[in-house]
């Protein structure tokens, strides 16, 4: 018979329930869990009958394919890769055409303009600044977007995102972060501000920070355009031409695959520091499979998207456009204002493998980052040495030619163009998010700091072996 | 176990309180898993007009409205949709929190019929808390188009309490689900909750700790959870126990008075 125990002190009981629970087999916590759920499938399997056939079983044998632990994966990176060639491949001709008219419109509007007797600064200013910065991020992303958004809403509105989140949950369980952070992740790609707000679904805020603090390292459709332009241009180029966009979407699902590595890896790194703690259980449901739904398709993808981007792009590229121009006109001392910038700029990116006028172009593009490719095309170009209609072969001659850009050049670009500080509008959402200039703060370091620091790596690497 | 008849008088004994709380005479909480029709229950026994706010100190929103059935006055709070209790989101812990210290005279948590399993796990946590529940198998509709047969009655069996078939969206059911919450608060159904029970060295371990946590805070409802809870090295309760939080609300409960008492388990005893 046990005697009544006379009341222990608080700490006393909890050095009690300590040692008890050391006590106890190491698994316990897992086991009073899964005896849980055994209780619930069991008591389940009893109450419900099933009569007739099933769509409901369909689902479930889909599903044993698709979140597999060892198919899931790699159905995720070749959707993903098919997704991106679909995009590369269709995108080329549209963008094109599309360039092929806007530059005709600058160059006879011009003309016009000049023939009229307008002073050549208001035509330079107007046409060769705003016009073209316009004309520069029409052309680069419209295509792309009018492609990739359509079909990621495909996936999207079939229910296969939430089985992406849940084949990546255990990654991010073992890199301490929360699993619903694959999902916000996957927004990501769509716009990072967004995905940054849909951290609400995190409910631990260590968990959501992390998820908040690594969301950029997955590129947004406003990088898509760069990653695209570049894999095509340099990395594809050196192929035979058959294996060009094959080669291209690979090198872009390559960014994106090594963008998951970092969003893990620092979120590891964080839940070690800075956000100290263990990861949280969660049930994520999966929904059942939906037949698409195809007009409702092409409206999100289109309207809310699409046209949603590239109107925030268009705002942000008319001013610069219009900044670029200045900058290229206003001389000092025989030489552009955009070079003076630049030149300084030129060691800290030369040691990076990029070079002064890439450097400019990302600090013009801070606003978003949708116009880093045309802001440096204008300063190349605005440097005087190319007014021919834009190509992909005029684009390499203009890089590689007249610039000496090299495969490092758009190696470490993509690298920089992955890694580099939130836009202006997802750092202001951070700060909204999680109302502190410290985070805010925090996730622009952190994303610099290995931007910087990766491509320096690689440009030294690169060095040292001689490739360059 | 219950009666299944739709046309006797109860269903005329339903009357929508909305706001009108300031005199009720049992509080009932109202737990289950997201997307399971919770609010869609909630909204056609409180009707439309009802008080929302937040948990004291939380961003969680918590609803509140009222019915009468049989003449006695129920006080309905709409504890947030979770898939479990165990951890430690601010949902989780708002409604594990108010099952175990605000004490609702019943608590009634709604499964969706098409996805038992799944839901009977927050259902098995409940139980662990409190013995006063009643299950309502929602979505009974649905779960016939899929070709689903639940059998109600062998779950109230496993489960040791009553399982009433519901489809909130039409209001079937309703009457039978009241009358099941009725007879579990008076004490005519015997509850008989399923509990785990884990190997022997957990058992002891339990039987050790819950006196110790009574002796600690006596009068605590369920030590024989909170030992668990420590067992389980959850941060949360050896919080509330080390502060003297626990020990606090269990006193604030048994100042006598039933009205004051009322009082806190309305506020939920945050």
């Amino acid at each position: 018979m046990e005697s009544l125990p006379t009341a222990l002190s608080p700490e006393a009981m909890l050095a009690r329930a300590a040692t008890l629970r050391r006590g106890l087999s190491a698994g316990f916590r897992d086991e009073t869990v899964r005896s849980i759920y055994t209780e619930a499938e069991r008591i389940a399997r009893r109450a419900v009958h099933t009569s007739g056939e099933k769509r409901w079983d369909l689902d479930q044998r889909i599903d044993r394919w698709i979140t597999s632990p060892w198919l899931g994966l790699p159905l995720m990176a070749l959707v993903l890769g098919t997704v991106f060639w679909l995009t590369i491949t269709a995108a080329n001709v549209p963008s094109q055409i599309i360039a092929n008219a806007l530059f005709w419109v600058e160059e006879r509007a011009s003309t016009l303009f000049d023939g009229i007797g307008i002073p050549w600064w208001v035509t330079g200013f107007i046409w060769h600044g705003v016009w073209r910065g316009l004309a520069w991020v029409i052309s680069v992303m419209l295509p792309p977007m009018a492609i990739f958004f359509p079909l990621f809403t495909f996936f999207e509105d079939l229910g296969y995102l939430p089985r992406v989140a849940f084949n990546l949950d255990w990654l991010f369980k073992k890199a301490g972060a929360h699993g619903k952070q694959a999902l916000t992740m996957t927004m990501g790609f769509g716009c990072n501000a967004a995905g940054v707000i849909a951290t609400r679904v995190i409910d631990s805020p260590r968990e959501r920070l992390i998820a908040i603090l690594t969301n950029n390292f997955v590129p947004c459709n406003g990088r898509f355009p760069t990653l695209i332009m570049l894999a095509t241009v340099f990395v594809a180029a050196s192929f035979p031409a058959v294996y060009t966009s094959v080669i291209a979407a690979g090198a872009v699902l390559g960014v994106v695959l090594l963008g998951i590595v970092f969003t893990l890896g620092v979120s590891w790194v964080l839940s070690r520091t800075v956000l100290k703690g263990e990861a949280s259980a969660f049930t994520l449901e999966l929904p059942p499979y939906r037949s698409p739904n195809l007009p409702r398709i092409i409206y999100t993808s289109l309207i809310d998207r699409t046209v949603f981007v590239l109107w925030r792009a268009i705002q942000t590229a008319a001013p610069a456009g219009a900044a670029i121009w200045l900058l290229g006109n206003i001389t000092l001392g025989g030489q552009s204002l955009a070079w003076h910038i630049a030149d300084s700029l030129n060691p800290l990116g030369v040691a990076i493998g990029l070079d002064g006028v890439i450097l400019l172009a990302y600090i013009i593009a801070i606003p978003a980052n949708e116009i880093v490719v045309p802001t440096m095309m204008m300063m190349y170009m605005g440097m005087g040495l190319m007014t021919d209609i834009p190509g992909h072969a005029a684009l390499r001659e203009l890089l590689v030619g007249q610039h000496g850009w090299t495969l490092l050049t758009a190696v470490n670009l993509m690298l920089f163009s992955l890694l580099h500080n939130p836009c202006a509008t997802t750092v202001m959402t951070i700060y909204k998010e999680t109302r502190s200039a410290r985070w805010a703060t925090l996730s622009v370091v952190i994303t610099l700091g290995l931007a910087f620091l990766v491509t320096f790596l690689t440009a030294s690497f690169a060095r040292l072996m001689g490739w360059v | 176990m219950t009666s299944n008849c739709e046309s006797c008088p109860a269903n005329a004994q339903l009357a929508q309180m909305g706001i009108k709380l300031d005199k009720f005479d049992r509080v009932i909480a109202l737990a289950g898993n997201p997307n399971t029709g919770k609010s869609t229950l909630f909204n056609s026994l409180t009707g439309l007009r009802q008080h929302t706010g937040n948990w004291p100190g939380k961003t969680v929103t918590r609803a509140e409205g009222g019915y009468a059935f049989n003449n006695v006055r129920y006080k309905l709070v709409d504890l947030p949709g979770t898939y479990s209790l165990l951890s430690a989101s601010q949902d989780e812990e708002v409604a594990r929190d108010f099952i175990l210290f605000g004490r609702p005279d019943c608590t009634i948590v709604v499964v969706d019929a098409t996805a038992l399993e799944r839901n009977l796990n927050l259902v098995l946590q409940v139980l662990e808390i409190t013995d006063r529940v009643v299950v309502a198998v929602n979505l009974m509709d649905e779960a016939r188009r899929k070709g689903l047969e639940v059998d109600t009655r062998s779950l109230a069996r496993d489960l040791g309490v009553p399982a009433v078939p519901i489809t909130a969206r039409t209001g079937e059911g309703l009457p039978s689900l009241l009358a099941a919450v009725e007879s579990v608060i008076s004490g005519e159904m015997h509850t008989r909750p399923h509990r785990i029970e884990g190997t022997p060295e957990f058992q002891h371990a339990v039987a050790e700790l819950a006196p110790l946590i009574e002796a600690l805070a006596p009068g605590v409802p369920n030590p024989r959870w909170l030992a668990i809870r420590l067992l389980d090295g959850d941060a949360r309760v050896e919080r509330a126990l080390s502060s003297g939080e626990i020990a606090q609300l269990v006193e604030r409960q048994q100042q006598g008075d039933t009205q004051f008492s009322r009082r806190i388990s309305l506020e939920g005893a945050q």
